[in-house]
């Protein structure tokens, strides 16, 4: 298949790795934050850790949309969607997350209507389809996706559609990763930024990482060999002595972003003074809302909603798990009572999610590449 | 109690019930491999233990071929109905009818051993590229009974209909079963028709049941399976799965494909004429190949090893898979096995299949190991390894 199979090639991904073992310098360890839960999907689907040497540890960060929705937003919705005249309408991810009376998909099985998209623009043919209902498009994710809401926004003004209205649950990825850079918990030695969120806000707002907290940053694409080259510039920047910003992604990714898709953010939504992420708390501006302009299409100024803070399960880690602190088997209840098949944290739920990835793909031993690894460790 | 809090809850307490005792700290101090591997071990005992059905209501992935219909099916069906003839959970169940020692398939002083099977049709759309619901519906229980080494003989035919369904839309698809039949040379002799108020079924809905007969000492499980035997596919996964998707018309996506439905007891006889001791087949039907594979390792508790490069899949469905996030080894087949061999026979098995024009494309995907029992690996592309898990949720719903 064109433009993928160049992307999995093992034999450039056997000599990528020699490169990657060569350039770790003996003795030292190296921790690495992949931010985007697409990343940590390739990595286990593809078994990119084989590639690695024992002495590099990818820690999985909070760049999973579905994953850093908080309980309470999702009750919100679940609140929403019991209106009898709401048509709720979701991607299949966020069919899934649990909320304190279960998940959208137990809410469909007892008769609430809520329906799975592949795109905004679907919601809003549904709600063509269904003049007498207000149909509710679940909006989540991070820059990536909040352009497609937001487009989806202005189409249904342009056609002066009054039933279509957005949960906005759109979060922006800098404030996060400056939380986890801030987090005394974690010390990591550089980072593997975002490729799709990029190809929107572009390679600038990362430069504060590389000047203001000294770490490298790779802006890496999706297929694993991207990732692995990725892991050879953090490397070879580190063993080079520099932090800078870098775009290995240059294929999709603009140096200044996307501007037609940042102005149609801009025209729709604000930053909210602050929202809550799982696992992280409150961060201010790290999230935004629809603006008044657009008030007619906001599902949280035409309904009201609980907008109650609801704590996760107390055994559930998520929230260590999104901040690279704990790996997905070191919380107590991963593959035991927490499974993708009857999930307690949002990350055992989205395939971006760290311990879903790990469950689904990476549940078992492994040999390292042998170079590195101490001799007779499995 | 709601269906969410309380199932949480309840996990929780399963969790602490059988947890492992922890150091005061809360920091094991064990290596990191050692404490990663004790925890795979705590999970493949947690997966190990009986099924339980914790939704309080029937979701979708409850029909979905994956995780949830296995649990669905051991929790709630083999514990009312458990026999010995059920408990195997193959495609079909083997029973022994006595009968006249000159019957045909009779093991002398036994009487005749039969196949038995049944399958609902749900699909959606009714018509798609290369079949409909009805020659799926003859097709399914043929290959049912195939796999399981019967040579499929009768079947039956149940119509639940929805008020309003075109006349003529039924006379397609009775003609359709008709040449279905005949292609796979079974009879349809009994059958039962009923009709519900609009809006209360989609259309049309078919079940059929088979019997077939088991010839001389034909015994074929996936619990047979041993390390060192080979893992053969007869064609190109996914192809029924995704025209089905496409055919819906609501992703925008358009390919070349066409429904796999076809009738396999040709391919596997030849199969079983040509290589003696045949382990296993399965037909591929929901949950794909993946969720064979792991049939085999639970099963026969041995490891499963495949290798990715090895699986024949059609470029335009690998493209659909790819744009939709979906792994064409979960995708439903509707005229492909999976068959176990011996390792030495692997070769000819391939042959023989080769031979018929079902199986053109047949290929070893991989092999039974003995290491990680109950767990399926698969040999990326990339060149890196990953497990193949049962599919957990439903990306395909009404697939068949």
């Amino acid at each position: 298949m064109r433009f993928v199979d160049e992307f999995r090639d093992a034999d450039k991904a056997h000599a990528l790795a020699a490169k990657i073992a060569a350039l770790c310098e003996p003795g030292r360890s190296y921790k690495f934050m992949e931010v985007c839960g697409g990343h940590t999907h390739t990595i286990y689907k593809h078994g990119l850790e084989d590639y690695l040497p024992e002495a590099i540890t990818l820690v999985h960060g909070p760049g999973c949309p579905v994953c850093v929705i908080p309980m309470g937003r999702v009750d919100d919705a679940m609140h929403l969607a019991a209106r009898p005249d709401v048509i709720m309408t979701s991607f299949g991810d966020m069919m899934r997350v649990p909320g304190s009376n279960g998940s959208f998909f137990d809410a469909k099985a007892s008769g609430t209507d809520i329906r799975m998209v592949y795109s905004p623009l679907d919601s809003l043919k549904i709600a063509r389809q269904n003049p007498d209902r207000q149909v509710v498009f679940m909006a989540i994710g991070f820059e990536t996706t909040a352009p497609s809401t937001a487009m989806t926004m202005l189409r249904a003004a342009a056609e002066g559609i009054s039933n279509f209205s957005v949960f906005c649950n759109h979060v922006t990825i800098v404030p996060a990763i400056k939380a986890i850079l801030d987090s005394p918990d974690l010390r990591l030695d550089g980072f593997l930024g975002p490729g799709h969120v990029s190809t929107v806000i572009g390679c600038r707002p990362y430069e504060f990482i590389a000047r203001d907290y000294h770490k490298p940053v790779v802006v890496a694409g999706f297929e694993p060999l991207d990732i692995l080259q990725s892991i050879y510039m953090l490397l070879r920047q580190l063993a080079e002595g520099r932090s800078a910003v870098e775009n290995q992604y240059s294929r999709v990714v603009p140096w200044n972003g996307n501007v037609v898709a940042l102005k149609a953010i801009g025209e729709t939504m604000e930053l909210r003074p602050y929202f809550e992420w799982r696992g992280l708390g409150f961060i201010s501006h790290s999230a935004l809302r629809v603006r008044e302009k657009y008030a007619a299409m906001d599902a949280e100024r035409l309904f009201s909603v609980p907008g109650v803070r609801v704590a996760d399960p107390k055994a559930c880690q998520c929230g260590e798990v999104l901040k690279g602190v704990l790996k997905p088997w070191e919380c107590k209840v991963f593959g035991t009572a927490c499974t993708p098949e009857t999930p307690i944290g949002t990350c055992m739920v989205s395939p971006e999610g760290a311990c879903a990835a790990y469950y689904n793909y990476g549940r078992m031993n492994r040999n390292r590449v042998p170079e590195a690894a101490p001799a007779g460790q499995s | 109690m709601t269906a969410g809090s309380g199932w949480i809850d309840e996990a929780l307490r399963e969790h602490d019930h059988g947890q492992r005792p922890e150091n005061p700290d809360g920091r094991p101090s064990l290596p990191v491999t050692d404490r990663e591997q004790q925890v795979l071990d705590r999970i493949d005992r947690a997966r190990r233990r009986r099924p339980r059905v914790r939704e309080e209501r029937i979701t979708m992935s409850h029909g979905a071929g994956g995780k949830a219909t296995q649990t669905l099916i051991e929790a709630v069906f083999l514990d009312a109905f458990r026999n010995p003839l059920l408990e195997p959970l193959e495609d079909a169940a083997e029973l022994r009818v006595p009968g006249p020692r000159d019957a045909p398939g009779t093991v002398k002083g036994t009487g005749a051993r039969l196949a038995l099977t049944t399958d609902s049709y749900v699909v959606s759309p009714l018509f798609f590229p290369g079949g409909n619901i009805g020659d799926l519906a003859v097709n399914g229980t043929v290959n049912d009974l195939s796999v399981s080494g019967a040579t499929p003989m009768y079947l039956t035919a149940g119509f639940i209909l929805e008020e309003g369904f075109p006349v003529a839309d039924l006379i397609r698809l009775a003609a359709s079963m008709r040449d279905a039949a005949a292609a796979a040379c079974v009879s349809i002799v009994t059958g039962d028709t009923k009709v519900v108020q609009r809006g209360k079924a989609d259309g049309c809905y078919i079940n059929t049941a088979g019997v077939g007969v088991l010839a001389g000492d034909v015994s074929l499980g996936v619990a047979a399976a041993r390390p060192g035997d080979a893992i053969i596919v007869s064609g190109p996964v996914g192809d029924h799965g995704i025209t089905i998707m496409l055919a819906r018309g609501e992703l925008d996506i358009e390919a070349d494909v066409v429904s796999d439905t076809a009738p396999l007891n040709g391919l596997v006889a030849d199969l079983l004429a040509a290589v003696p001791g045949v382990r296993a087949m399965r037909d591929a039907t929901r949950g794909g190949v993946a969720t064979i594979l792991n049939e085999i390792a639970r099963a026969a508790d041995v490891g499963v090893l495949v290798v990715e490069d090895d699986i024949p899949v059609r470029a335009e469905v690998r493209g659909a898979c790819e744009l939709l996030g979906i792994d064409p080894m979960y995708v439903a087949c509707e005229g492909r096995m999976v068959a176990v061999v011996p390792g030495e026979s692997a070769a000819a098995a391939v042959r023989a299949l080769r031979a018929h024009p079902l199986g053109a494309d047949a290929a070893v995907i991989g092999q039974v190991v003995a290491d990680q029992p109950g767990m399926v690996r698969l040999k990326t592309s990339f060149g890196g390894t990953r497990i193949v898990d049962l599919l957990v949720g439903d990306p395909l719903p009404r697939i068949c």
